[in-house]
């Protein structure tokens, strides 16, 4: 290689010297382009392996220049003069036209074709690499914005070069939000990358208690553990603790396993290996002496194999009691693997401080979540607490009329592009359609089967069949998009655990909204005084003068109506179907049964609980939202029958009407 | 309102069933002609007229009729809307259907195995029946519910004993604190709803929603061509059918139907006279469970496969929509009705009934059926609440008074038909 090497620089050399007459100006003799010399093999082999001494070489120089090269080359303005053998940066003014400058001065040497030029094109490789180097230049630029970019590199891809770095421009940085994270990310490399175990434990333990994933990341390699088995449990500092075999962390066969590997217990042989073994030594229809058609079971297998061990034609496998054996014998114990033992147990200790901590924030998040959940179910069962609660009617066609309202939404949005506009249109539009859907259904069936709850129940589902099918058919099966505006985009972000989407936020404040919205309506308005009456005793009510087919068909309107904004907003938090309404239906039964029916605080109570009900049994079982809906629907089943007129039971005349 | 039906029914002289009873006799002379005449008919014993599949579609349309049954005596006769009644089908089917898969798979894995070097074990027999059925849903072991799928006896006792047992426990509970009317209707949706959802799970050890497959081949049959297995299976439905229908009859003849029918009328007023109300209607929630169970099982191994789709609370709305065109509170009605509206349904969505040019339009019958036939439950709901078998009536010159939703009676809530004389 040196040969090569020597050859290679007299060559660049006695080119140097033969052919330095057009570039007569530029300065050979520059330091920056002496160093870029020495390294030319490798700058201009420009291969990700090798090109590490050329970078670190010119990082590490302390040339003033070093950085405009590194940013030259990385943007593929490096080119190479073949005749002159020397670098500079060039321009390109057309495709065969360059216009050339000098390292050292930046003095422009004149246009040239670029025949007589190499242009280095390194790939993203070295370009990453390059970068890295950069990052040191950058983190002294004047712009802070740079040195802002320069720390999101590091942080990206550090290595043990940049802790230095960053140590340097520590006590200079003046910006104190720069300063901040500077500091931060020096601890995280101390933890990384430094050599001494008492410089490194104290930035561990900076870090108590803080939520950063990326101090997390840090933490968790360093106490990897990796398992080991002897006939005592060693007394060494690394040892972390002894782990029972059968258990989740080591299964029994992974344990033996453990033991075969080192090569402190007999392999077993497993049953498909045993079965292999005895078919390659069937000899015409017997196994070591024993007939084929009697291996149909476990126990012969094993006496076969045994034989066949006896006879030297198998290797001996384990016998079940000499696995029983080296079970008693051995114990199982993990080890640090990944630092020394003050370090991992330092890292253990501010770890478990951690996951204590990102316990609280992920109860608090869960929190957050089964409110959202909740605020759909109160917005979804809403309408049905003024259909169902207050008038009696079962609709079970409250779902299709959050579905139409969700479609409303999606009609209103094909024509009015601007979405914050479209939404504000869609809204009241919503409300319109399924308000005049909910006075026609009142008019032309429900009207007919007041007092006949079950009759009811069966025209409503009519009506839901058809409805479903009918979106069907004008919408088609496939999901349609209600997209939210761009102001509801993002998240509010509390730390790096707790967050909740605007959306979420939108619609909570949206049930808030309805809340206040029924209560001004029925205990402030005309019309809730007369609805009240209705409901309570119509004839008295007529009499005193209120028209109680009137009353009946504006409340089961205003309760549809309120049922198609739900829609617009579930749309916007779930896609738009034909069948979101039965989605919802039968948790919106539930949730108004649950609460008590006519109370609307009940119906609110009724949707947090199932709300909350659900997150924590998907909590529990998070893979699986269909089994936490089962065992929800199980519970609401079973807490019906201990109180079967719901959390709050109304009492006295209104529980009879 | 004195004359509650429990006046009405003639059990008080020891008579025959089939003697009170004459309408039984019509109905089960004309399903022996039916059964008669299609197995003339059909391509596996008779002239072939009739296509195998088309066999099928008539044992699977008589099937839905005994399952109808049951729903009309839980619900016509009882008062009972019980949206759960096509869980206790699919709990049938996929009792039944187990067995079958088992067993199938069972003779497939022994024969591949039989051409191993070294007889299998029964352990490689089991894991190699697992691999196969389970597959699809990524797991090779049997779920502990399958612990007697290899055992025919058992898991026909579970096609009777899972759906009544299940049906025994949800009534029990929900009856003894008083769950009634619509209430109970949304609760047995709510079960309904929660054993799809649970099924539909990949690990719910039933295949996720793959559901059970294969079902139309019978274990060591392979050789019986599907024309004579779906023949024995039209006769099989059929005769359950009649002995479902005989045992409807039976339980609502007599002072027992009286009672029943009176519970449905006047719960409370029934309550007030002795009776324990609650045990009547956990016999009748029980039973009916039972009979849809058996339905389900007979009903699968002719469709072939069943998965957790078929259990969704929509089937068992549709079941209520079936009875109540065909007339509740009437055996035969929830017959006609089941056989009527699903056979139609069949016609409309198998794609076969010609479109409707409107010129501007065209009317697809597969995407307008359920339209119409949801419309028509609610035309049905309010101006024939006595549905098709209500024609009968009118043919009989039995007339009630036109209600148009008007109260009978003073008191909310319950169905208050006025019963036709059975």
């Amino acid at each position: 290689m040196s040969v090569l090497r020597q050859f290679c620089a007299a060559l660049v050399s006695v080119l140097l010297i033969a052919f330095a007459a057009p570039l007569a100006a530029q300065n050979a003799d520059a330091p920056i382009q002496r160093l870029l010399q020495e390294h030319g093999e490798i700058i201009a082999k420009s291969s990700r392996r090798t090109i590490g001494p050329a970078i670190d070489a010119l990082a590490d120089s302390g040339l003033l220049e070093a950085q405009a090269v590194l940013e030259r080359w990385q943007a593929k303005e490096m080119w190479f003069d073949k005749e002159a053998g020397l670098f500079v940066y060039a321009e390109e003014i057309d495709r065969h036209t360059i216009r050339a400058f000098d390292f050292a001065d930046g003095t422009e040497l004149g246009e040239f074709e670029d025949k007589g030029f190499k242009q280095l094109k390194p790939n993203s490789g070295i370009r990453g690499l390059i970068g890295a180097a950069l990052v040191r230049f950058q983190l002294n630029d004047p712009n802070p914005s740079a040195r802002a970019a320069a720390l999101i590199a590091i942080e990206r891809d550090a290595d043990e070069s940049h802790l230095a770095a960053l140590r340097a421009v520590k006590e200079t940085e003046d910006n104190p939000r720069l300063r901040e994270r500077i500091d931060r990310l020096e601890r995280i490399l101390t933890i990384r990358f430094a050599e001494d175990d008492a410089e490194r434990i104290a930035a561990i333990e900076s870090f108590n208690g803080d939520l950063g994933v990326d101090v997390r990341a840090v933490l968790n390699p360093l106490v990897v553990t990796s398992l080991d088995a002897a006939k005592t449990l060693p007394n060494d500092p690394d040892v972390v603790g002894q782990v029972e075999y059968g258990t989740e962390r080591l299964s029994a066969e992974d344990a033996y396993e453990l033991l075969v590997t080192k090569e402190l217990a007999v392999p077993r042989i497993t049953r498909g290996d045993q079965k292999a073994a005895l078919i390659a030594n069937i000899d015409v229809d017997a196994v070591a002496g024993i007939e084929v058609a009697s291996l149909n079971t476990v126990t012969a297998r094993d006496m076969a194999y045994a034989a066949l061990a006896r006879e030297g034609a198998v290797e001996p496998a384990a016998t079940a009691a000499e696995v029983a054996h080296a079970f008693d014998v051995y114990v199982f114990f993990e080890r640090y693997r990944n630092a020394s033992p003050a370090v991992a147990i330092a890292a253990q200790a501010v770890l478990t401080g951690i996951e204590n901590k990102v316990a609280l924030n992920q109860t608090i998040d869960l929190g957050l979540d089964a409110l959202s959940l909740a605020s759909i179910y109160f917005l979804a069962a809403i309408g049905l607490a003024i259909t169902f609660g207050v008038m009696g009617v079962i609709n079970m066609a409250h779902g299709e009329f959050i579905m139409m309202g969700a479609y409303t939404g999606y009609v209103v949005q094909l024509f009015i592009p601007d979405y914050t506009l479209s939404i504000m249109v869609a809204i009241p539009l919503a409300f319109a359609v399924t308000f005049g859907a909910g006075v026609a259904m009142e008019r032309l069936v429900i009207r007919w089967l007041y007092h006949r709850p079950l009759e009811t129940l069966l025209a409503t589902f009519g009506i839901s069949i058809a409805l479903q099918q009918l979106a069907k058919n004008i919408f088609g099966t496939q999901a349609r998009p209600l997209t939210a505006p761009g102001w509801l985009d993002g998240s509010l972000v509390f730390n790096d655990i707790v967050s909740i989407s605007y959306i979420r936020i939108a619609i909570f404040v949206l049930a808030l909204l309805f809340l206040a919205l029924f209560l001004i309506v029925m205990n402030r308005t005309r019309l809730g005084l007369e609805v009240r009456a209705v409901t309570q005793n119509p004839r008295m009510a007529a009499s005193m003068g209120i028209n109680p087919d009137r009353i009946n068909m504006l409340t089961f309107g205003f309760g549809s109506g309120i049922a198609g904004i739900a829609g617009v907003a579930i749309g916007l938090y779930a896609k738009v179907t034909s069948e979101m309404g039965s989605d919802y239906i039968v948790q919106s039964f539930m949730t108004v049964v649950v609460g008590g029916v006519g109370n609307i605080w009940g119906t609110l109570l009724g949707a947090t609980m199932v709300g909350t009900m659900q997150k924590g049994i998907e909590w529990l079982n998070p893979s699986n939202t269909l089994a936490a809906q089962t065992y929800m629907i199980l519970f609401i089943i079973l807490f019906i029958q201990f109180r079967p007129k719901g959390i709050i039971a109304l009492k006295g005349r209104a529980a009879e009407a | 309102m004195t004359n509650v039906a429990l006046d009405t029914a003639p059990a008080r002289q020891p008579t025959f069933l089939l003697i009170s009873n004459p309408s039984v006799l019509i109905f089960l002379a004309c399903l022996a002609i039916f059964t008669l005449g299609v197995t003339v008919l059909a391509e596996g014993f008779g002239i072939g007229v009739i296509s195998t599949s088309f066999v099928k579609t008539l044992g699977k349309t008589l099937c839905l009729c005994l399952v109808a049954l049951a729903m009309d005596l839980v619900w016509g006769y009882c008062g009972i809307l019980s949206l759960g009644h096509m869980a206790f089908f699919g709990i049938g089917g996929y009792a039944i259907g187990m067995w079958l898969m088992y067993a199938r798979t069972e003779i497939i894995v022994v024969q591949s195995l039989s051409a191993a070097p070294l007889p299998p074990t029964t352990q490689e027999i089991s894991d190699g029946i697992a691999a196969q059925i389970f597959g699809v849903v990524g797991a090779s072991e049997f779920p502990p519910i399958w612990a007697v799928a290899h055992s025919l006896p058992l898991q026909l006792a579970a096609v009777v004993l899972v759906p009544g047992l299940l049906a025994l426990v949800f009534g029990w509970l929900a009856f003894r604190s008083r769950v009634t009317g619509v209430y109970l209707s949304i609760l047995t949706q709510a079960m309904t709803l929660a054993l799809s959802l649970y099924l539909f799970q990949n690990d719910s050890g039933l295949r996720g929603n793959n559901g059970l497959s294969g079902l139309q081949n019978l274990p060591g049959l392979g050789d019986v061509p599907q024309s004579t297995v779906s023949i024995w299976f039209f006769w099989a439905s059929a005769l359950a059918l009649g002995l479902g229908y005989l045992l409807c009859v039976w339980v609502v003849s007599g002072k027992f139907g009286s009672v029943i029918r009176a519970i449905r009328d006047d719960e409370s007023r029934v309550r007030f006279l002795g009776y324990p109300v609650e045990a009547y209607k956990l016999f009748i929630f029980t039973i009916t469970a039972v009979i849809a169970g058996i339905a389900g099982a007979l009903y699968y191994p002719q469709a072939g496969i069943i998965n957790p789709a078929e259990i969704a609370p929509i089937a068992s709305i549709y079941l209520a929509v079936w009875v109540a065109i065909g007339g509740r509170g009437r055996l035969y009605g929830a017959v006609i009705g089941a056989a009527f509206v699903s056979l139609l349904s069949t016609y409309f969505t198998g794609g076969q009934a010609p479109d409707i040019n409107l010129g501007f339009y065209t009317i697809q019958w597969v995407n307008w059926w359920t339209v119409l036939l949801g419309l028509s439950f609610v035309v049905v709901t309010l101006f024939a609440p006595k549905g098709l078998g209500g024609l009968f009536d009118f043919i009989a010159s039995k007339r009630s008074p036109s209600r148009h939703g008007a109260d009978l009676g003073p008191d909310a809530g319950a169905l208050r038909e006025k019963e036709a004389e059975t």
